[in-house]
């Protein structure tokens, strides 16, 4: 692998890093279509994230890969370095459709200048917030207030024109629970035509925020911009700011976080279920899903402290450390959940009319999945069966005493990624079984952790797919630049694909089926 | 279909007894750092968070202000006492309101609410949800979840207001009929949490529209939002800051 990048582009360098390769690419702007082009289409790297960072005015831009045909590959970065107040880079969106919205973002938040890019403009910043405010730049103060225009509400560009063809506006405040965000229907009266989605309703500036405070307070960042997959993130995050520091771990800890890991996926995936119920009116199931959800919520706070487990993650392991004993009967009564579920499971199987709207409803083809990037559940039911925690192990899962594998569907429908859903459920039990069996004994934290300057990225399969955290640290242990892709982001990025081209009535059950969260994605 | 309906009746009763008698089943409430006065002193949050290089000292002092990072029980500090419970939620400006409320006796036992999200981070809705699912289910109180506010007697705003979400809040809480009552629940919702005041949120949600009553969490366990209702309506005492009865304290 080292060498046919080599060959893509001369003078890159390759590094062993944790037993991993990782591969430097610095590259000229007329050469970044072609190198980003080859190394997806030839190599079968996808597109993980863009890091821009931005210091008066010199520009240095980072294009993460993962992956490799045979998972071998390990990590890419391209380099691309520029200067200028707004300068000037060749978009890669048409050859990498993937990176598509990570442009928009950049455009907005930074001001940069993707040429080539059919739709920039208002993204994360609304209509209201003037043309040229910049707030990810190194000149705006995170404190200030945005400045806002009064203008006439959003409309979009353009609409459908045809005889009987009108918009349905949806959002952003909808539903009984919903969160906001806007989606813009397009009608000819049953069939949605077209859905043009409206995110960043929830924008908080996360990683603004980040700028300037200490390590240990944008790990409390990191943990709540997306309270439902908390521990993902700021798993993601503390591996990150560990292999900056060069932490060697004890051995329970990461054991012990794979634990935790999996009993999140284990509650989010109980949770998308009973949403997905609930979409399709079934009352009684919702209840039962919900009742699950309740239970293990109450077993996280019993164990671990807290009902999200909030605060467990800490640089240097975890920051209560939990018995084998406690681990096992845990296990036990996550399990007789699981079994309550798996009866669930069952029962809806043959229930005709919850299976007429999830079958064959919503489908995504693979090669749209693969075309977005797409990551998780939603990918591995298109039969895109990719899962960092194979492709780029960490915590325990790299471990041979570990044997999982991703559960795939190939349909691509509602009632695909439903199976997914549960497989994946049933799945998390198996390795938490397995994890609470050979349990490593010790201590869960390094005796010291010291915080040292330096840039890292650290990685987890997040209940809803891959999230990346880029994070730089200054020598005086504060954050530089921290940038996050979550998964939702990159998966609400393919949701038209599937809302489009179906009736009216099953796209709240289209969007049940994605399980994705707005916070996650508007951080 | 009717596999359904055995189904549910198999299951029987799940909902909590809150009000008439304290929940006790384990981790309903993740609990709080409390002193006696319910406020958390200066020195007493040995963790402070929101301090930024360069701008005076933000340190977070009041029990509003806590995320449950519970950095001050898990290090050395055992200044701290960590109090189980979750009848947290209090009167925005109780004295100046004194003990009139918006929402007069005949919604004590009807009241429909309407939950506007903010901005927030997801664990506060997934709360938010519980409360009218079977382990909770508000129903049985006689509160209702619309889905207008056209409808909504209360407005439940999670989240911090992000700049984004402001004209949505504004034009839900004018669209409501009189008597209102707005309930900010969570963290964020009271003071902007983590991440606000900044230049994308709000110092929370009383910077925008009035607020009456205010829960405090990361994020607010269901018993503490449903207390929060039950606040609104008169038929629970605010949190007094006092420390639980020992009656109290035996059932907790």
């Amino acid at each position: 692998m080292r060498s046919q990048i080599e060959r893509i582009a001369p003078g890159s360098e390759t590094f062993i890093c944790n037993g991993l390769p990782v591969t430097f690419v610095d590259c000229a702007p007329d050469e970044l279509q072609n190198v980003c082009e080859r190394l997806t289409a030839e190599l079968g790297y996808r597109f993980a994230t863009l890091v821009v960072e931005e210091a008066h005015c010199d520009w240095q831009l980072g294009y993460i890969f993962c992956g490799g045909h045979d998972l071998q590959g390990g990590l890419v970065r391209v380099s691309l370095k520029a200067s200028g107040a707004r300068p000037i880079i060749p978009s890669i969106s048409a050859i990498v459709h993937a990176a598509d919205w990570h442009e928009r973002e950049a455009e907005d938040l930074f001001g940069l200048v993707f040429e080539g890019h059919p739709k920039l403009g208002d993204f994360v910043l609304h209509e209201h917030t003037p043309e040229g405010i910049n707030p990810m730049r190194s000149d705006f103060d995170p404190a200030a207030e945005l400045p806002s225009e009064d203008i006439c509400p959003w409309r979009p560009g353009r609409i459908v024109q045809t005889p009987g063809a009108f918009a349905m506006p949806i959002g952003p405040v909808y539903s009984d629970f919903a969160e906001s965000a806007h989606f813009l229907l397009e009608t000819v009266g049953e069939d949605v035509i077209r859905v043009i989605p409206r995110f960043f309703y929830k924008y908080r500036g996360l990683e603004k925020l980040a700028e300037g405070r200490r390590v240990e307070d944008v790990l409390l960042l990191a943990e709540r911009f997306s309270g439902t997959s908390a521990f993902a993130h700021s798993l993601a995050f503390c591996q990150a700011v560990e292999s900056i520091c060069e932490a060697k771990l004890p051995a329970r800890a990461p054991a012990l976080r794979t634990f935790f890991a999996e009993l999140e996926r284990f509650r989010y995936h109980v949770g998308v279920i009973a949403d997905i119920c609930g979409s399709t009116a079934l009352a009684v199931a919702t209840s039962q899903a919900a009742i699950l959800e309740e239970e293990l919520l109450r077993l996280c706070c019993k164990y671990a402290g807290h009902r999200y487990l909030f605060g467990l993650n800490i640089p240097g392991g975890l920051s209560l450390n939990v018995e084998d004993e406690a681990c096992r009967v845990l296990t036990g009564e996550v399990g007789s959940i699981a079994k309550r579920l798996v009866d669930l499971m069952e029962m809806l199987r043959f229930s005709s009319s919850f299976l007429d709207r999830l079958e064959q409803v919503g489908a995504i083809a693979k090669k749209d999945a693969t075309d977005y990037g797409l990551v998780g559940p939603i990918a591995r039911a298109s039969g895109v069966v990719r899962d960092l925690r194979i492709a780029l192990p960490y915590a325990a899962y790299g471990k041979d005493s570990l044997s999982f594998s991703a559960p795939g569907e190939e349909e691509g429908d509602g009632y695909a990624r439903l199976r997914v859903f549960f497989n994946e459920a049933m799945q998390s039990v198996e390795i938490m079984r397995q994890i609470a069996e050979s349990l490593p004994p010790g201590e869960v934290r390094v005796p010291r952790f010291d915080i040292k300057g330096g840039v890292s990225l650290g990685w987890a399969e997040a209940p809803c797919g891959a999230a990346f955290h880029w994070i730089r640290v200054r020598n005086d242990g504060r954050v530089a630049r921290y940038r996050v892709t979550p998964p939702s982001f990159t998966n609400w990025h393919g949701f038209h694909l599937a809302a489009e081209n179906f009736a009216f009535q099953d796209f709240p059950i289209i969007m049940a089926t994605f399980g994705l969260s707005n916070a996650e994605c508007d951080r | 279909m009717s596999k359904w309906v055995w189904k549910g009746l198999r299951t029987g009763k799940k909902s909590s007894h809150y009000p008439d008698a304290p929940e006790t089943a384990a981790g309903v409430s993740p609990g709080m750092p409390l002193t006696e006065t319910g406020a958390l002193p200066l020195e007493f949050c040995p963790f402070p968070v929101g301090e930024i290089e360069g701008s005076p000292d933000e340190s977070k002092t009041d029990i509003r202000d806590c995320v449950h990072c519970f950095r001050c029980v898990r290090s050395s500090s055992d200044r701290v006492k960590w109090q189980e419970g979750y009848e947290w939620a209090s009167e925005k400006d109780a004295d100046a309101k004194g003990h009139s409320r918006q929402l007069g006796a005949s919604f004590s036992h009807s009241l429909n609410i309407r939950m506007i999200d903010a901005g927030a981070c997801g664990a506060c809705i997934s709360e938010v949800k519980q409360i009218a699912k079977p382990c909770y289910s508000i129903h049985r109180l006689g509160f209702f979840i619309t889905p207008t506010p056209r409808h909504a007697d209360v407005l439940l705003v999670v989240g911090p207001v992000t700049d984004n979400m402001v004209f949505p809040l504004k034009k839900a809480y004018e669209a409501m009929p009189t008597p209102k009552v707005v309930v900010a629940a969570g963290t964020c919702a009271l003071t902007g949490g983590l991440f606000g005041p900044g230049f994308a949120c709000g110092a929370g949600v009383s910077d925008f529209i009035p607020v009456d009553v205010e829960v405090p969490g990361c994020p607010p366990p269901p018993l503490a939002i449903i207390h929060a209702l039950l606040v609104a309506v008169g038929r629970k005492p605010p949190f007094s800051g006092q420390k639980p009865s020992i009656s109290e304290r035996k059932a907790l």
